[in-house]
């Protein structure tokens, strides 16, 4: 060409490329690295993977920015100065290691219970639960209960599966997509693709949610809910479904307890629970015989309603009537839910008629055979293609559990649940609706220098199971007790605030890893920073040694006496298992390792990699071998391949087997790492076509299951419309049982253990003085942030470098302030300043900011003045750890009655125009740095790479 | 060369679906990703962990609200070089750093005869062009063009990283010059658009308009044939329920 | 757009020096300048020190000032190209004739010297008007009327240096005061009018346009791209407030027009201190060409920020 420059276009990317696992947030995705000299130069998704298909998020693309962030630890650190002040020492790994050992041994040999072991981010529960149960402490748990038990418990007690990340919308089938109250959720990369495929084919996408942002910006339609309502809205779907009679009888017959005879006695101390037959199994009343058959017997013709008179004379009827009953009344009409929820009843109305009209008018039939649990095989696969998906919108409400119930029960009734163009189980769902799994870590059960007997977190199936030794609770978050007896994640949002209270007990250690308690993932900031320095009138901290984890200066480092530093995503080995939180999809079972791509140039080591140490130092059972020798010498990578769960399982399914032959069970294979990296640091097995879909009754998948070690035996699970755990919890309540809860929680049990799911008023809401907070303000996640971590990334926190408070035009107009005015927003809690930016859509009576971009100064590598501590602002300050006292003078934990998730999102607010200097507050005072070197001020990353342009 | 091609062999461009992109900001980051060790590395960033943070980055996701009440919308709305056939950012230029490539119609700088004076960037109405404070010269969206022709690359990767990383999909890269390419049939099945075509620079980049709401196939036939199926309420559903749900059902 | 400090005084100072040789250039070459060769060489002098200030100015706004030579290439399209080598070419005569002043040569080549300098000056500056008039971007800089407006100040504030120096060396014509009288009188009036057409035009671009998405309604920005202002904001989103752009606008015109004309008509109709009233008409000359110029820059509006909440421009 004439005049124009030649430039060289075949510049290679780099010289080496790694294939790993992203971690700049819990998706998992699969990245290729690309180096060049030994830094990164390039990183994109992997086009195998199964998560990611080859794209990457807005985060994944910054990984260079994180890799390389100026807030990264160093050293092992040790506290100087007064906790919180940021003031540290830099020591050896031998030295930081000792003092574990000393501070933890002690504990274990006096009380192990005295040890708070919880993680926040944790993609290594299997490990980190291992050890906690080791240890002997019951103090264990990561993040769910704060993120989202009520999705995990609301779907695992219903039908074995969940939304959250075990379980998926059909994306290529589904016709109409329901999304409540999701902004990015942790299958982030996947959501995006399936509403990018969805919107693609032109199927309907229904976004129920208070903000119009992200994926409910591309929504076919906006459902601008009133927030905590969502429970009045799907009743009055369910109640249209029913008055019009478009639910899949078949399906209901076939694969729930809707024709299940619940007992109808009042007073009784069975009343509400299944009349069952002698074998134990519940029976159904059968229409062909005119008699009482199991519900297990596949041959009967289940009567779905009428009440029946058992044997001992006394009443029963079926589910489906109950239930019937309860979403019929007019109180879930949609007219009597419209001003509560702010949707209108027209609107609810045509939803519900499309919902059916797609279900039932649209099936989707898959000309693929299949074999029910039974033994019955079947031609076709018949789905109906409507799926939902819902996540924090509804979990971090106090009535979440109930509605997210309402939401599972929804797919159920129109036949969608894992169907062709339904919503999808990812092995290793579905598990039994419950899982049988027990929660562990009862009093009796805690003994010196002994492991515990079994897992922490399980699901309850009434009293018999909590951890209770009479009133008092076993563990520090008082999981399992009657404050949240189905605690399933147990409660990490109370353990700072209970320790410091000596209530139920006092601790020795807290030991944290991945979580910024003292800031982001805390309610209540100002009282919980409080909590961790308050001192015993000896002038000793109340909770005496803090152990904390983290790779980066955030802001719980200060708070800490002793400091793990950790690696980057990019430089250790990480373990993303099947016994864990896994990657599958609805087609295939999945799992990952992460590996070192780049030499760490610090003194850090992986936390997996310390933890296992740890573990022989102190000498437990599984990190040791009998002459008292580490059982792992070769750290976590040994672990990972050579670390057996039961015989022949172990964190990794893929090339197990002394030559790599066997998939999920199989003896330790020496070089399964190797092939992991080989593959693109995953595994993944897929599912045959005739083991795809209806994975809760498909004997194909039932069967690969078992020999997966996913599920004990090939029964099919049962979808429990009605939750008969739930209402053995009430009973209790009524005063039937050994174990009934004290006088202080009967009524909040009686009145929200219905073992059918109701929708009753967020706790805030009812208790706070009514019209004194009359807003409703949540929480949203940006994508392109993940919690407090993407603010140290220099290209991500220049997108959103502070947040400002969304409110409608309307309230706008009403306060008199226009974009980036400075306002109050006051809780029963507290207060903060903050700036406004005007919208249309949002709820007009909700106001909304970006989740953990405000930060404290000191922390982040960020200056003192950087607009994230001075402008940004924090919705935590004002939302209380415990609900204002109720009647009888208990103060609960703001959190759901049955599974103690933390109710972030209940949060009741007033606003009001701010004068003054523009600046927000509370503005904490800026701790030290640790000794950090300072940030630099300009950055010209990939200047290094430019040699070869032409 | 600042006087542009008389035509080009191609339209190279991209194609942006305004109905899918959720603003996920994956294009911007993955953009500045690629692009600081590429053709126009670095891309600098000016006090980075300060109070005052901006750098260079060629490709920007705005929101925008759009009408009012019911019928108004939320739209994301990435925005890069449009590789316009006749801008004036080309022809201001005074060294002729800025030039339009005659076989593809890329609008690129010679980062190596810039001078830095920005009157390109005065000469763009779409904002794209990004002046790197600390390299001194202007930068702007390359299309990629060390990732489309490069030859190290496997073949499916030779896209631009934005469209390569873009997780719905609202992204593709092609010829616009060419009647037959997926980008072109696209833009003339969705009613594709040029930004500001008013002003006359003739951009080649297209943008798919965000669906109305319910235009869709699924959903029009939904709303239509339920519309009129909604019975009206009624006392004696639940007797009308167990009635129909009496129905023998074997399992 | 962002009134950059250098650009500002680029303009301004080398449209006084390029306005000084040219009344000076067309002056000598009509025989109006009396024929004093230091005289001559200090008012070109101080015309080339302008300009060479200006010019550095300007470099010193680049982001690669070593390489600016390159700039001179493209002048078949680039007006800032047509400019520097308009600059360029007008040093040579120019030159040429402060160095026969300076060394006192008696020649007739300073005739057509000085008219190729004076038309040299003509042509600089009116380069330096179209780089802002060809850009279409501004709809307040895409007007015929803005090399005008850099003509005549260019004219006005050469007229006034002019004075004071001959004023200096004790000349004290008459028709240098009038002159000055006129062009600044013509520069009010060209800015006034200038001031009435972009108050006139609400500018034709909407925020609509710039992003097609006007169907269904109007366009409000809900986020910038970036919380802090990036490059294009801070570069094109300056924006002034209109009251205070009103006073400014009246600031230009007292200090510009109103203060020195009332000391030309001094200088003219009593004489008086003439050196003294040129360096005060001056002084007020600069004030108002300064902020007249860094108005040019503030009220100006630029397409791009349609995108970036603005509702038109
Ligand atoms: N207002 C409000 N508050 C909320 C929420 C909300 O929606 N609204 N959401 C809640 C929810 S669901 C959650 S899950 C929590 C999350 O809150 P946190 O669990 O506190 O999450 P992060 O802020 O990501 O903090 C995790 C810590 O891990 C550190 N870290 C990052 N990478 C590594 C690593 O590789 N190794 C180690 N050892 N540490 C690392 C980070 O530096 C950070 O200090 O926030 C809760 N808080
Ligand atoms: N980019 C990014 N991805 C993340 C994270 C992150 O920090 N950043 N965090 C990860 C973690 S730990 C979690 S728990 C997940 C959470 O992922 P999400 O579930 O998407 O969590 P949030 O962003 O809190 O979104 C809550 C949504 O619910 C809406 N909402 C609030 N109240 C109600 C209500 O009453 N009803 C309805 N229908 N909607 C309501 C809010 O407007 C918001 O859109 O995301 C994970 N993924
Ligand atoms: S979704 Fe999460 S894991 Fe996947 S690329 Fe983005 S940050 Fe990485
Ligand atoms: S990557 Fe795709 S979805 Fe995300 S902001 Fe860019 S265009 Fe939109
Ligand atoms: S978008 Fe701007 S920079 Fe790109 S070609 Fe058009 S005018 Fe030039
Ligand atoms: S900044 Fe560079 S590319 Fe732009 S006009 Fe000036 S010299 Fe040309
Ligand atoms: S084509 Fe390349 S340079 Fe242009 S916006 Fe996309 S990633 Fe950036
Ligand atoms: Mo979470």
């Amino acid at each position: 060409m004439p005049n124009q420059p030649v430039i060289d276009v075949n510049a290679p990317v780099g010289d080496n490329v790694a294939k790993t696992t992203c971690y700049m947030c819990a998706c998992r995705c699969g990245i290729d690295v690309h180096l060049r000299d030994g830094k990164v130069r390039y990183i994109e998704g992997n086009r195998d993977h199964p998560v990611n298909q080859g794209v990457l998020c807005g985060k994944g693309s910054a990984g260079i920015m994180q890799h390389y962030s100026p807030a990264r630890l160093r050293a092992p650190m040790k506290r100087v100065g007064p906790r919180g002040s940021g003031e540290f020492e830099e020591i050896s790994w031998e030295e930081a290691l000792s003092l574990a050992t000393g501070w933890l041994g002690d504990v274990r040999k006096a009380d192990p219970k005295r040890l708070a072991f919880f993680t926040g981010r944790d993609q290594s529960q299997s490990l980190t639960g291992l050890w906690a149960m080791q240890y002997g402490t019951p103090n264990f748990a990561a993040h769910g209960g704060f993120c989202s038990v009520n999705m995990a418990a609301g779907g695992l007690y219903t039908f074995g599966g969940a939304f959250w990340e075990f379980g998926d919308p059909d994306w290529e089938l589904t016709k109409y997509f329901m999304l409540f109250g999701v902004a990015e959720d942790h299958a982030s990369n996947p959501i995006k693709i399936g509403i990018g495929h969805l919107k693609g084919r032109g199927a309907k996408v229904v976004s129920v949610n208070p903000v119009r942002t992200g994926y409910n910006a591309v929504a076919d339609e906006w459902v601008g809910i009133r927030p905590g309502t969502d429970g009045l809205f799907v009743g009055a779907l369910i109640h249209e479904l029913f008055r019009n009679q478009k639910i899949d009888l078949d399906y209901l017959v076939r694969y729930t307890n809707a024709p299940w005879l619940v007992i109808q006695d009042p007073g009784a101390a069975d009343d509400g629970l299944f009349a069952r037959g002698e074998d134990g199994e519940p029976i159904v009343f059968d229409k062909a015989t005119g008699d009482f058959g199991s519900s297990m017997d596949v041959g009967t013709t289940p009567a779905l309603t009428g009440v029946r008179k058992l044997a001992d004379g006394r009443t029963a009827r079926p589910v489906f009537e109950l239930m019937a009953e309860r979403f019929l009344s007019d109180e879930y009409s949609p007219e009597a839910v419209s001003s509560q929820t702010g949707v209108d009843a027209e609107q609810t109305r045509r939803i519900a008629a499309e919902l059916a009209e797609v279900a039932f008018e649209q099936e989707v039939v898959l000309d693929q055979p299949w074999t029910d649990w039974a033994g019955r095989r079947h031609e076709k696969m018949i789905g109906r293609p409507v799926s939902m998906h819902a996540m924090r919108g509804v979990s971090a409400h106090s009535n979440g559990f109930q509605t997210c119930r309402m939401i599972h029960i929804l797919q159920i009734l129109l036949g969608s649940i894992d169907c062709p163009g339904g919503f999808r189980y990812k092995p290793p769902y579905p598990k039994q609706a419950p899982p049988w799994l027990l929660p562990h870590g009862a009093l009796e059960d805690i003994r010196p220098d002994e492991p515990l007997g079994g897992p922490h977190l399980g699901f309850p199936l009434g009293p018999q199971h909590l951890l209770l030794d009479g009133d008092r609770p076993s563990r520090i978050d008082k999981g399992f007790t009657w404050d949240a007896p189905m605690s399933s994640h147990g409660l990490m949002h109370m353990v700072i605030n209970n320790a410091a209270k000596k209530d139920p007990y006092g601790i020795e250690v807290l030991f944290m890893y991945m979580a910024n308690m003292a800031w982001n993932s805390s309610m209540n900031v100002p009282g919980t920073l409080n909590n961790l320095t308050a001192k015993d009138d000896d002038g000793r901290y109340v909770i005496p040694k803090i152990i904390y984890s983290d790779a980066y200066y955030s802001e719980m480092v200060p708070y800490a006496d002793l400091i793990l530093p950790d690696t980057t995503y990019l430089e250790r080995w990480d373990c993303i298992s099947l016994l864990d939180r896994p990657i599958s999809t609805a087609e295939m079972a999945a799992d990952s390792i992460r590996h070192p791509v780049v030499k760490p140039d610090r003194d850090v080591r992986g936390f997996q990699e310390v933890l296992i140490d740890l573990g022989a130092r102190l000498s437990l059972p599984a990190f040791t071998n009998e002459d008292g020798s580490p059982k792992y010498a070769g750290g976590y990578p040994d672990y990972m391949v050579n670390h057996e769960r039961k015989p022949g399982i172990g964190p990794l399914a893929g090339w197990r087997g002394a030559d790599g032959s066997k998939t999920g069970q199989g003896a330790p294979n020496p070089k399964q790492l190797e092939r992991y990296i080989e593959n693109g640091a995953f595994f993944a097995h897929e599912l045959k076509p005739e083991q795809a879909y209806f994975k809760h009754a498909n004997r194909d998948y039932l069967d690969w299951a078992v020999a997966m070690g996913f599920r004990m035996e090939p029964r099919p699970t049962i979808f429990q419309l009605y939750c008969e755990p739930v209402q053995a919890f009430r009973l209790a309540a009524e005063g039937h049982g050994l174990r009934q809860p004290p006088e202080t929680h009967r009524e909040r049990i009686r009145k929200h253990f219905d073992p059918l799911p109701f929708w009753y008023p967020p706790f805030e809401e009812s208790m706070v003085k009514e019209g004194a907070y009359p807003l409703h303000a949540i929480t949203q996640r940006p994508m392109h942030m993940y919690h407090s971590w993407g603010s140290q990334n220099a290209w991500l926190r220049q997108i959103t470098t502070a947040n400002r408070l969304y409110i409608h035009r309307s309230l706008g107009a009403k306060i008199g302030v226009v974009d980036d005015d400075w306002v109050w927003l006051r809780s029963h809690q507290g207060r903060v300043k903050c700036q406004v930016r005007l919208m249309d859509g949002v709820n007009p009576d909700t106001v909304w900011t970006w989740n953990a971009i405000g930060k404290r100064r000191g922390a982040w590598g960020l200056s003192d003045d950087s607009p994230e501590s001075n402008q940004g602002f924090l919705l935590n300050h004002l939302i209380s750890e415990l609900l204002p006292e109720g009647g009888g003078g208990y103060r609960y934990s703001n959190s759901d009655p049955i599974t103690g998730q933390a109710a972030w999102f209940d949060l009741r607010v007033a606003i009001e125009k701010a004068d003054g200097i523009a600046e927000t507050e509370p503005l904490f005072e800026a701790t030290e740095t640790g000794g950090l070197p300072p940030s630099p001020t300009e950055l010209s990353y990939g200047a290094e790479f430019k040699g070869d342009r032409r | 060369m600042t006087s542009l091609p008389e035509s080009t062999e191609k339209k190279l461009g991209l194609v942006i679906d305004l109905d899918i992109c959720v603003g996920c900001q994956a294009c911007a980051t993955s953009c500045k990703e690629w692009n600081t060790g590429g053709y126009s590395a670095p891309l600098s960033d000016h006090d980075p962990y300060g109070a005052d943070p901006f750098g260079a980055w060629l490709n920007r996701v705005h929101s925008y609200e759009v009408g009012e009440g019911r019928g108004s919308k939320t739209v994301h709305f990435p925005r890069s070089c449009l590789h316009c056939e006749e801008p004036d950012c080309v022809t201001v230029c005074p060294t002729g750093a800025s030039y339009k490539r005659v076989e593809d119609g890329i609008v690129l700088v010679n980062p190596d005869i810039c001078i830095g004076c920005k009157l390109c960037s005065w000469a763009c109405p779409y904002g794209a062009r990004e002046y790197d404070v600390d390299d001194g010269v202007m930068k702007k969206c390359t299309l990629c063009v060390d990732r489309i022709y490069n030859e190290t690359i496997p073949e499916e990767d030779r896209l631009p990283a934005c469209v390569r990383a873009c997780p719905t999909g609202a992204r593709a890269f092609g010829d616009l010059g060419d009647p037959q390419s997926a980008v072109s049939k696209a833009v003339a099945d969705r009613g594709g658009y040029g930004l500001l075509e008013e002003f006359g620079y003739k951009p080649v980049n297209r943008y798919l308009p965000p669906r109305t709401a319910n235009s869709n196939t699924a959903s029009t036939s939904v709303v239509a044939k339920s519309a009129e199926a909604i019975p009206k309420p009624d006392g004696s559903a639940i007797e009308r329920l167990f009635a129909w749900a009496d129905q023998a059902l074997s399992r | 757009m962002h009134p950059a400090y250098s650009v500002i005084l680029f303009t301004t100072a080398s449209g006084a020096g390029y306005g000084l040789m040219f009344w000076l250039c067309l002056g000598h070459a009509l025989g109006l300048v009396p024929n004093s060769a230091s005289m001559l060489f200090v008012s070109m002098a101080l015309a080339l020190l302008l300009i060479t200030i200006g010019l550095i100015s300007s470099t010193l706004h680049l982001g690669r000032p070593e390489r600016a030579i390159g700039a001179f290439s493209q002048w078949r399209s680039s007006w800032l190209s047509r400019e520097g080598v308009a600059a360029v070419a007008t040093y040579i005569p120019s030159g040429l004739l402060a160095l026969i002043w300076l060394l006192g040569m008696e020649t007739s080549w300073t005739v057509p010297l000085a008219v190729l300098a004076a038309a040299g000056a003509v042509v600089t500056v009116y380069c330096t008007g179209m780089i802002y008039a060809s850009l279409r971007t501004i709809r307040q800089w895409y007007l015929g009327l803005v090399p005008m407006v850099y003509l005549s100040l260019a004219a006005a504030t050469g007229a006034l240096l002019l004075g004071f120096v001959m004023a200096v060396f004790g000349y004290v014509p008459s028709w240098v005061a009038a002159l000055t009288l006129v062009t600044l009188a013509a520069s009010a009036a060209l800015k006034v009018h200038y001031w009435n057409v972009i108050d006139a035009d609400p500018g034709k671009y909407t925020a609509e346009m710039a992003t097609g998405l006007g169907s269904p309604g109007q366009v409000r920005q809900l986020d910038p791209p970036h919380t802090q202002a990036n490059f294009v904001m801070r570069e094109m989103g300056y924006a002034v407030a209109r009251k205070h752009a009103e006073k400014l606008r009246q600031a230009v015109l007292f200090a510009l027009f109103a203060g020195p004309a009332v000391m030309m008509l001094i200088v003219l109709f009593f004489g008086w201190a003439a050196a003294f009233f040129y360096l005060l008409a001056i002084g007020m000359t600069a004030f108002g060409v300064l902020i007249e110029r860094w108005l040019f820059f503030a009220e100006a509006d630029h397409v791009v920020t349609l995108y970036y909440g603005a509702s038109r421009a």
